[in-house]
Order: structure tokens, then sequence, then C-alpha cells
């Protein structure tokens, strides 16, 4: 028996759509629990629903049955824009909004009534490697660059659980590999609970303590890295 | 030539029909042969347009006999009609009728209504029934425009709106720029046209005025009028849209709906 609360649990997470075909199921009785600064790898192939269970963990989508509980608390229970502070994404592309990279930062605590002082900015950039580029406009920088300050943005919230969504995969070989290592450090340093969807196992095995394998929105195994990926 | 060949002005006025009917006609037909598929639309169309508006002229000619307080449920329900239309540009916005009915309401129907209380537009079939038209119709292309451009500008945004939404933000400022950009877009013509009045353009409704022998200067203050009534209904109702449009495309719980 766990007496502590895990940090993010699922419990029986289903989605499922309705379609002119009929109701289409996007992932079906999903669970886990994650403690403080695990990282659960989301391993699956395109379509198998890892997007679809991430955008369940912080709300952007609405399970259709099932629990998320976030420090033991139904997160359908709190302002889904409490939750998201709480809960960060980072997603496959930066989509970062028209400006400075600096506006990009604070973007997250404003929505909370928070305004950064410059310093805490300056470090925040400093953290994801773009020291100095607070007023570069978004606009100018490559894939890799735009991806390490859509990782400030989300860092900037000082969220508790932090989601990634295939983080690396649209980015060259290099970016890859710089990013990878970045947000398995930033991870690391801060001991947060994480999230982590790929489609290479490879990269799982180097980043995650915990594995969830997905297919056709099923888990088809859960466990440690050590049991399903070392073997 | 024409009139040499028709001596009232209702048989001149079916010749003159006919007459750009016909050309109508042949030039769809070489246009199809181009390629362009609107050969076989263009009769029906035509015809269509003519019953209508006869039907229009009737039923103008009908009222003017009556009190000028008749033309309020015309205008009314062409506000309706208008939603209806502006419904079928934006079939994938849940609640697509509604919305468009309360913001036009609120534009065309309480631009007109200030208007005719000012006495700007005076309560007379003759002026009520064209001059409100004209606003109801500009006030629908606006609006369709402004819902057109918003759903595009979010489908090709989603992204964007909901990495602000995945950092807290509200549904409304993460839908904030988009809807500043579509009301912005959406009023464009009727800005230019303003802009161009006289010189690049003289409305339909001067050249009426001047052609059943109002003065000239009066027609073109009059025009400058309705110009501006046309810009302040838009304006009205797609200022009203950004209030209501956001709860449209997000659900109760702050997600980004899916517009198929
Ligand atoms: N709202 C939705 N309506 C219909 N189908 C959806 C919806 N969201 C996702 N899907 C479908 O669900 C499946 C899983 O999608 P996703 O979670 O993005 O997979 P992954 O991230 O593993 O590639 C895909 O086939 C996708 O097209
Ligand atoms: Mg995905």
């Amino acid at each position: 028996m766990t007496t502590n609360t895990a940090v993010l649990e699922a419990r029986d997470l289903s989605r499922t759509v309705d379609q002119p075909g009929g109701p289409k199921s996007l992932l079906r009785n999903i669970s886990f629990r994650l403690d403080q600064g695990q990282v659960l790898a989301v391993l699956g192939p395109s379509g198998a629903g890892k997007s679809t269970l991430l955008r369940l963990l912080n709300r952007l989508d609405e399970p259709t049955s099932g629990t998320v509980l976030l420090q033991g608390a139904d997160t359908r229970d709190m302002d889904p824009r409490t939750l998201r502070r709480r809960v960060g994404m980072v997603m496959q592309q930066a989509y970062l909004f028209p400006g400075a990279a600096a506006a990009n930062v604070r973007y997250g605590p404003a929505q909370h009534g928070i305004v950064l002082e410059d310093s805490q900015v300056a470090d925040l950039i400093r953290q994801v490697g773009m020291a100095g580029y607070e007023d570069h406009d978004v606009s100018t920088l490559s894939g890799g660059e735009a991806q390490r300050i859509s990782i400030a943005r989300a860092l900037a919230n000082q969220p508790e659980v932090l989601l990634l969504d295939e983080p690396t995969s649209a980015l060259d070989d290099l970016s890859k590999q710089d990013i990878e290592h970045l947000l398995a450090s930033l991870v690391r340093e801060r001991n947060m609970t994480c999230v982590w969807v790929t489609h290479d196992v490879a990269q799982a095995r180097r980043v995650a303590d915990l594995v969830l394998r997905l297919e056709a929105g099923q888990s088809i195994a859960f466990g440690t890295s050590q049991e399903l990926l070392h073997a | 030539m024409l009139n040499l060949l028709f001596h009232t002005q209702m048989s001149l006025g079916v010749g003159q029909a006919a007459v750009v009917a016909v050309l109508a006609i042949i030039v769809a037909q070489f246009a199809s042969r181009r390629g362009a598929k609107i050969g076989r639309e263009i009769p029906m169309v035509l015809l269509r347009g003519i019953v209508q508006i006869l039907l229009v002229g009737f039923l103008i000619a009908a009222m003017l006999r009556g009190p000028w307080w008749t033309g309020i449920p015309v205008l009314v329900v062409m506000i309706f009609i208008a939603a209806t239309i502006v419904r079928r540009r934006v079939p994938e916005l849940p609640g697509a009728y509604t919305l468009s009915l309360l913001c036009m309401a609120a534009g065309a129907g309480g631009v007109l209504t200030v208007m005719t209380l000012l006495g700007i537009v005076e309560p007379k079939i003759i002026i009520l029934i064209p001059v409100g038209s004209m606003v109801i119709a500009q006030n629908m292309n606006i609006q369709s425009l402004f819902l057109n451009r918003f759903l595009g500008e979010v489908r090709s945004h989603r992204g964007e709106i909901e990495s602000a939404l995945a950092l807290g933000a509200s549904p409304e400022h993460a839908a904030e720029s988009y809807l500043y950009a579509s009301f912005h877009a959406s009023l464009i013509p009727a800005i230019d046209n303003l802009r161009s009045l006289g010189i690049v353009w003289i409305p339909g409704m001067m050249a009426g005025m001047v052609l059943s022998g109002t003065s000239p200067i009066y027609a073109a203050l009059y025009q400058f009028v309705i110009l501006s009534m046309i810009f302040i209904a838009g304006a009205v109702s797609c200022l009203t849209a950004t209030y209501l449009v956001p709860r449209r495309i997000f659900t109760p719980q702050q997600q980004l709906r899916r517009l198929t």
C-alpha cells in the first residue's frame, strides 16, 4: 500500500468522439500514476492516441470517462486555467506568438496576473541556452531556437508537471539531440514530473523512468523503462 | 434606340431588362466554352433575380398606399433572411444563425432605428425600404466576411490558440488577435467605399436619385450618409460578434472546438 499521493494520476481515462460513421474510440481505459520527479515516456506509432492522452491531462480535450488527479485532486474540480498553469505543455512545434522572445516568456505568468522581472525573463531564456535573445523577433529564429523559447515559455509558469508532445520530432538531427539533452537536464535539475510523448524507442530509453506503450488507443504495456526497454 | 420601339415607361423597362438578360446569357455561354461553369446557372439566376426584384417593386407600390410603419416588419424579415444567408457561409460554426441575427439586429437594426428616430432616415416607405435594405444587405456581407475570415484564422492558427490556452489564457484572450484581424479585414470594403466615394465610384442610390430628379448636391450628401450608416452598422455588428463568437468556438471547459 502506498500512502503518499501521486503528483499525477490517470484512472481509466477514455475518450470517444462522435463521427459521421458512428462513435470513434480514440483512447480506452488508460491508467498510470507518477510520483514527484518521475518521467513517463508514452510510446506508440502515429495515430495511437499519444497526443490525445496528453491533451486529456491538461484538459485541452475532454475525457469521455475516467479521472485525472493532480496532487490527489480531481482536475475536473479545478478552473481549467489554473490546471493548465500547473500542468505545462510543449508541443511538437513551437507555435510562438508574433513578437519578441521575451514577450513569449512573459505570456503565461501574465495570464495569471504576474509580471515577470526583466532579470527573471533573462534567466529563463539563459536556462534554455538562448542567453541574450530577449529582444529577438521570434520570426527570425530557427526551428531549434524557437523550440527552446517555447520551453522557456512553458517553464515561466513554474508548472508542477510538464507534458511534452514529441518535442524533438519536427527538428533536424542536430537540434533533436540538443533539445532532448536540454529537456532531460531541465527536468532532472528541477525534479519535475513529466509525461514525454515520443515515437523514438531509443529516446524513451534515454530519458524515461516509466514507459507506457499505446497502440490504437489502448495500453499494451506499462512498466519501468528497465523492464520494458532494456531487456 | 429602345425608346423608339417602346412608348410607355413600363414597356421600356421590360425591353431594357430583356436586352440585358439576353446579353448576360450570351456572355455566360462564351464563358462556359472557356471552362467557367456558369452557362447553366446564369439563366436561372437572372430569372430568380428579376422575379425577386419585381415582387419587391409590387410590394413597395402596394405599401406606398399604407402607413409608413408597415416598412418596419419588412425590414425585420429582411434581417431574418440575411441571417440565414450568413449561416450558409459558415456552416461549421455552431449557432451561426442566432449569432448573426443578434449581431445584425444590433448593427443594421440599431443604426436604422437610431437614424429614423433622429430623422436622418425619413419615416416614409419610399425612403425606409430602399435605404434599410441597402444597410441590411451590406451588413450581411460584412458579417459573412467577418465570420468567414475569423474561422479561417482559427483554423490556420489552432496551434497558437491551443498554446495560449495551455499557458492558462482565457479563450477570449487566446482568440483576441484573430478577432481584431477579422474585424479590420471585414470592414475594409466599407472603408474603401467611403474613401473612393465619387472618385472611383458613383453608387447606385445616388445615380437613382439624380435620375429621378433630386438635386445632385442633396443626392451626394445623402449617399455619404448611407455609406456612413453601412460602416456604422457593420462595425457595430462585428463588434457584437467579437463578444459573442468566442462562446461558439470554445467549449465551457475552455477547449477549442474542432471546426470541420
Ligand atoms: N477530435 C477528434 N475527432 C476525430 N478524430 C480525432 C480527434 N482527435 C484525434 N483524432 C484521431 O485520433 C487518432 C489519434 O490521434 P493522436 O492522439 O493525435 O495520435 P498520436 O499523437 O499518437 O499520433 C488519430 O487517428 C486522429 O486522427
Ligand atoms: Mg501526436
